[in-house]
């Protein structure tokens, strides 16, 4: 299969493979996919007080569109506000990384990620904050 | 990664899907094209005669490869049409009296597209067998399936994706205990491990030439004369090859076919010891410095010369996308159009998630023990490389039982 420059590039190079903690209130984890389909993705977000996405990290079970997909979204997400990452489009990603048709369905598993490990992310913000141990974090965050 | 010396890149380990030709047969082939260049079926002057003659020195070369005598040998373009042939011609010359088919799940797809056919749009039952774990045939089902109404039983000597040898002697004592006629798709097998017409009771053989160092374009059906096999044609015309395949033949594909065969039958000793060698050297190479690596298909009753592993938790067309410059085969989905793994792993019971993650090598006689050291070299990188970016191997390290977790298909 012929694939893009820039989907080779982020294949053998891929930015941001790692693991963040998974426990930690600033991390939303999302992990989509299915080893039966032959791809799965873990996505990692790190955000600030701000709702920044500082940093993010992925690791990635799967052929070469998919692997290039995950590393694509790391470079993206980094920066944006949780609601600005959330708008990232599959289309987007396919678009940008030239994905032939077949492989389509990584773009559409990148953005799943993402929207996964956003909504992790804000359950455990919600599940802080209505857990009454606001306090406890805001003396953390004061230390 | 450590120098790499006499070898030239990519290296070529994909010897199930075709071989290089080998140059002894490729030089015999050449005068056919310019100065011998007569038709072979012309009667009436030297130049056909001298084609006539090379055709049937190459139809002997052929026969004598599987112990069958020259008028045996039907010219086709190659196994694929030899497989037709064979199922399609039987089926509609028997089908009054025997219009039943026994296959295999695990056969090459123009096998089974061509039983499909038969079943869909020709009235035949086709019967297709499971193999057990191990890519092998249970006889006894075989036993149960072949009946007084079993025109054709097929059966592939060597499998293409895993490389198993299945129970020919027996399979052939079945089918002629029940007067059915015994189909071997052998393009994978011949010229690869001793094949006997005789004494395996084979009655219709499939032979490709570019699968054994000779030319693509060109194979053969064996059909037996004694007791006769006959076939209804596909290919009507100037009733060349006893009316089975009208065409006329090209004489540089037959003697560079016939040639390869010779070298064969003569070297066969000496390929396979260098082919086991080789295929030893690699998978040793591989399971001691990787964990996790599974041979498919059964570990003794094989031919050495395909390696089908899967490399768990690393998905086969990344694998084969990181590594270039050696050329191998996936059975994983992402390889494919259709997205499904590979339905001969399948057929084994192989779980869909390491049916992802195999890949098919295969070993020849001009592959160099140069090569081989240097496809471990990149093998190994690469895996270690991917399984450090593989989800699935952070939570298999991690003791997370895999199957215990709830995954989103999609």
């Amino acid at each position: 299969m012929a694939y893009s420059e820039k989907l080779i590039e982020h294949f053998e190079n891929p930015r941001n493979i790692g693991s963040m903690d998974k426990a930690s209130s600033d991390v939303g984890t999302g992990l989509v996919g299915a080893p039966a389909c032959g791809d799965v993705m873990k996505l990692q977000i790190k955000v600030n007080d701000e709702g920044i996405i500082e940093d993010a990290k992925f690791k990635t079970f799967g052929c070469g569109s998919a692997i290039a997909s995950s590393s694509l979204v790391t470079e993206w997400v980094k920066g944006k506000t949780l609601d600005e990452a959330g708008e990232i489009k599959n289309t987007e990603i396919a678009q940008h990384l030239a994905l032939p048709p077949v492989k389509i369905h990584c773009s559409v598993l990148a953005e799943d990620a993402i929207k996964a490990a956003i909504s992790d992310y804000r359950t455990k913000a919600e599940e802080a904050g209505s857990g009454g141990d606001r306090e406890l974090v805001s003396e953390q965050a004061a230390e | 990664m450590s120098a790499t010396p006499n070898i030239k890149l990519p290296v070529y380990l994909d010897y199930q899907a075709t071989t290089p030709m080998d140059p002894r047969a490729l030089e015999l082939m050449l005068p056919f094209f310019t100065e011998t260049y007569g038709n072979p079926h012309s009667r009436s002057h030297s130049f056909g005669w001298e084609a006539e003659e090379a055709v049937e020195k190459a139809r002997a070369q052929v026969a004598s490869l599987i112990g069958a005598v020259p008028k045996e040998i039907v010219f086709t373009s190659g196994a694929t049409e030899s497989n037709n042939l064979a199922l399609k011609g039987v089926s509609r010359f028997y089908k009054d009296r025997r219009d039943e088919i026994v296959t295999v799940v695990t056969e090459h797809k123009c096998v089974l597209d061509a039983c499909r056919h038969l079943e869909q749009e020709e009235g035949m039952k086709v019967t297709y067998l499971p193999v057990e774990t191990n890519g092998l045939l249970d006889l006894d089902k075989l036993r149960a399936a072949v009946n007084e109404r079993t025109a054709i039983v097929s059966v592939m000597a060597v499998n293409n994706e895993i490389g198993v040898i299945q129970p020919m002697v027996e399979i052939g004592k079945i089918c002629r205990e029940n007067g059915a006629f015994f189909h071997t798709d052998a393009a994978q097998a011949a010229g690869k491990i001793e094949l006997d017409v005789n004494a395996m009771n084979i009655d219709l053989m499939s032979i490709s030439g570019h699968k054994l160092y000779g030319p693509k374009g060109i194979g053969a059906l064996y059909v037996r004369r004694k007791p006769r096999v006959r076939l209804q044609a596909m290919i009507n015309g100037g009733g060349q090859e006893r009316g089975m395949r009208s065409g006329t033949l090209s004489p540089a594909l037959c003697v560079g076919f016939g040639a390869a065969c010779a070298l064969c039958e003569a070297e066969m000793g000496k390929d396979n010891e260098h082919i086991r060698r080789l295929a030893d050297r690699l998978h040793t190479g591989l399971t001691e410095r990787l964990d996790d690596v599974v041979l498919n298909g059964d570990q003794d009753q094989r031919f050495p010369g395909n390696l089908n592993l899967s490399f768990s938790f690393v998905e086969g067309e990344s694998l084969m996308m990181g590594m270039r410059d050696v050329a191998v085969s996936s059975g994983s989905a992402c390889t494919s159009a259709s997205l499904e793994p590979s339905y001969v792993l399948r057929a084994l019971g192989v779980e869909e998630e390491m049916a992802h993650t195999s890949i098919r090598m295969g070993i020849g006689r001009m592959t160099t023990e140069s090569e081989i050291d240097y496809v471990i070299e990149t093998i190994v990188e690469h895996v270690n490389k991917l399984r450090a970016m593989s989800p699935l191997w952070e939570m298999a390290q991690d003791g997370i039982d895999l199957k215990s977790v709830e995954w989103s298909e999609h």
